[in-house]
């Protein structure tokens, strides 16, 4: 197979696992985190961000190789997270964003119609925007035309580790969508980013699974595998399914075409 | 519609009936159930519920992991003043103590945020007596934008305002607010309030959902367990706290659970929340509302806070002073209730490490365009 790299934001990763920095116990787990997991790409929420710390500002855990991806955790409108998302860049964090607009804390369910304000405003300044967003086809084609680099559909609610429960809708974004799908939230084995991975999708992002496991960096080592094999089986062309048995050894195999 | 017509309705029942009808299966039920309705939460708070506690704490344990991880929010308490007009009878502050009455100047404001700051706090709440004259809302808008220079996030406990009153404050700066029921046993509150502003009963019920309406992010309820029976008043805490979460989604809605501390009054309890009530309150109120956050004072021992760490604690204060200008002057003054727990911040950081926990000093910080440096 030759090789396949994943591009997003004008860069090139070998891994398809983006990972998070939420939940853990100790920050200072998160670089064997990351390596176990082969994840190239970490989200930080910036609201946690505390420059002024020299040693609880989670940043200074995150291996320097690493693509950072701040996100706007916390907004609950468009203008907060354009906010944030500038206030990211003032910081020095680059220009990579990952947009969540939630104003529903009991589902933390995104608003996708703030989400595509922000998406646009953010773009047209030359931001790398990567929206979390309901797996719904129309908010995927607004945020196609309004610039986003990726959608970010969720496989069921934040932190809820229930799977991939919109199975049928992201399936519909892989097929209509050309921008990269990445299944974002509630993910909660690897048995389920492998499944999002063999589908289609182009990447997963895992935190809680991961950071709630009783030992996350095994656990991440396990995601990384499986959004692997996952990938490898969707390049590989999985055969058709059938209603009925298909023998391998057919009984009609000694006709011959004349 | 208010809250006042569900609290005077779960009032007019024979709660304490109910609690005692509770079975094991209803219990069961509860516990097992994907989501807890109020009969649920009641089933768990009822008598019948003590056999289950360890069952409980297991699914309370992994809800709360699942939904805040294993990170405890930091905050510390500032007292600006203690003047009061109220003659709460349970209360240090009760305008008939003989205590010394004091109230800080904008400098002293900033020294004591000066001090608390150097201990790496970033959240910070804001206390006062219910004294309008002393702390009018002006007044806390000026220490507020003092306050903002060193502090991400700012939260009051104050005396109930009016909408616009808090706006004004969300304006300069204040994104969370506490305010305690303190009961909601509407009978017996007046004669724990015999006098001042807080004897309004439904103007301080009716508070949270004005806090709500004026756009803080956080508003946090709670009863001070002890004034009536702790199970009626956890009930209808949850109760409130389900209502502001279903009408305000925008809002985080949080619950802290004080238990009556030793002050400079005389007032006795009128029953004692067990160190197993309150855990089972707790638990009840994790399963009832997996998102809900849950505040944990120095009221509580360090051996206690640090036993229901895993049961469903999500904020906890430390390095706290319940004297005006005890961060930055050491002296013979009286605080509002003795704390149980006087680690500095540092102390509580390390314990909660070794416990497996992370202290997260820094959760919010509000980019409102109307103060500070637009971005």
């Amino acid at each position: 197979m030759s090789e396949d790299l994943f591009e997003l934001g004008g860069r090139k990763f070998n891994s398809r696992l983006l990972s998070g920095t939420g939940k853990f116990a100790d920050d200072s787990i998160i670089p064997a985190v990351c390596e176990a997991s082969g994840s190239e790409i970490i989200t930080v929420a910036l609201r946690r961000v505390d420059l002024e710390s020299k040693t609880d500002n989670v940043i200074n855990f995150i291996p320097k190789h690493m693509q950072l991806l701040p996100n706007t955790s916390g907004a609950r409108t468009a203008d907060e997270a354009v906010r944030i998302a500038r206030l990211a860049r003032a910081m020095g964090c680059g220009d990579w964003i990952k947009i969540e607009v939630i104003s529903d804390n009991k589902y933390l369910l995104p608003d996708g119609y703030e989400t595509a304000k922000a998406t646009e405003i953010l773009a047209k300044e030359g931001f790398i925007v990567l929206p979390y967003v309901n797996a719904d086809l129309y908010i995927a084609r607004s945020l196609v035309d309004a610039g986003a680099a990726a959608v970010m559909p969720l496989g069921s609610p934040i932190g809820t580790n229930r799977g991939l429960q919109t199975r049928e809708m992201v399936r519909i974004l892989i097929e209509e969508i050309s921008l990269p799908i990445i299944v974002d939230a509630g993910i909660g084995r690897p048995s389920e980013a492998c499944e999002a991975m063999e589908m289609g999708a182009d990447a997963c992002l895992v935190n809680t699974a991961i950071a709630t496991a009783c030992d996350p960096v095994t656990m991440a080592k396990a995601f990384g595998r499986a959004v692997k094999a996952g990938r490898e089986a969707y390049l590989s062309g999985p055969g058709a399914k059938h209603r009925q048995a298909m023998a391998s050894s057919p009984l009609t195999g000694f006709l011959s075409e004349d | 519609m208010s809250f006042y017509p569900i609290c005077a309705e779960y009032g007019a029942l024979p709660l304490a009936e109910k609690f005692a009808a509770v079975t094991e299966d209803d219990v069961r039920r509860a516990i097992n159930g994907t989501t807890a309705s109020p009969e649920d939460f009641m089933a768990m708070l009822s008598p019948a519920a003590v056999p289950f506690l360890e069952e409980m704490a297991q699914k309370a344990n992994k809800l709360t992991e699942q939904y805040f991880g294993k990170t405890i929010q930091m905050f510390t308490p500032l007292y600006l003043s203690n003047y009061c007009t109220n003659r709460c009878i349970y209360c240090g502050f009760n305008t008939t103590n003989n205590i010394k009455r004091d109230h800080l100047e904008p400098e002293q404001v900033e020294e004591e945020a000066k001090a608390i700051a150097a201990t790496g706090m970033k959240q910070l709440l804001i206390l006062t007596g219910d004294a309008r004259t002393k702390a009018s809302p002006e007044y806390l808008e000026s220490c507020t934008k003092i306050l903002s220079k060193y502090f991400p996030s700012i939260s009051i406990e104050i005396y109930a305002m009016e909408v616009e009153e808090y706006a004004a404050l969300v304006k300069v700066g204040v994104d969370g607010m506490t305010m305690f029921q303190e009961t909601y046993n509407e009978e017996l509150y007046p004669t724990l309030h015999p006098a001042g502003p807080k004897k309004d009963f439904h103007f301080r019920l009716n508070a949270p959902e004005r806090a709500c309406k004026a756009g803080m992010r956080v508003v946090n309820i709670g009863a001070l367990l002890g004034l009536d029976d702790w199970r009626k008043d956890s009930l209808l805490t949850g109760i409130h706290a389900a209502y502001l979460q279903k009408k305000y989604p925008n809002v985080d809605i949080a619950v802290s659970l004080p238990r009556m501390r030793p002050h400079a009054g005389s007032f006795q309890p009128a029953s004692i929340a067990t160190d197993r009530d309150m855990v089972q309150n707790m638990l009840a109120l994790r399963l009832f509302l997996p998102r809900v956050g849950i505040t944990v004072s120095t009221r509580e021992s360090p051996e206690f806070r640090e036993q229901i760490l895993p049961l469903g604690v999500t904020k906890m204060s430390a390095g706290v002073s319940t004297e005006v200008g005890g961060h930055s002057q050491k002296g013979e003054k009286v605080g509002q209730f003795d704390i149980s727990d006087g680690r500095s911040a540092a102390e509580l950081c390390a314990d909660l490490k070794k416990h497996g926990y992370q202290p997260v000093f820094k959760d919010w910080q509000c980019l409102d365009e109307h103060y500070g440096e637009p971005i």
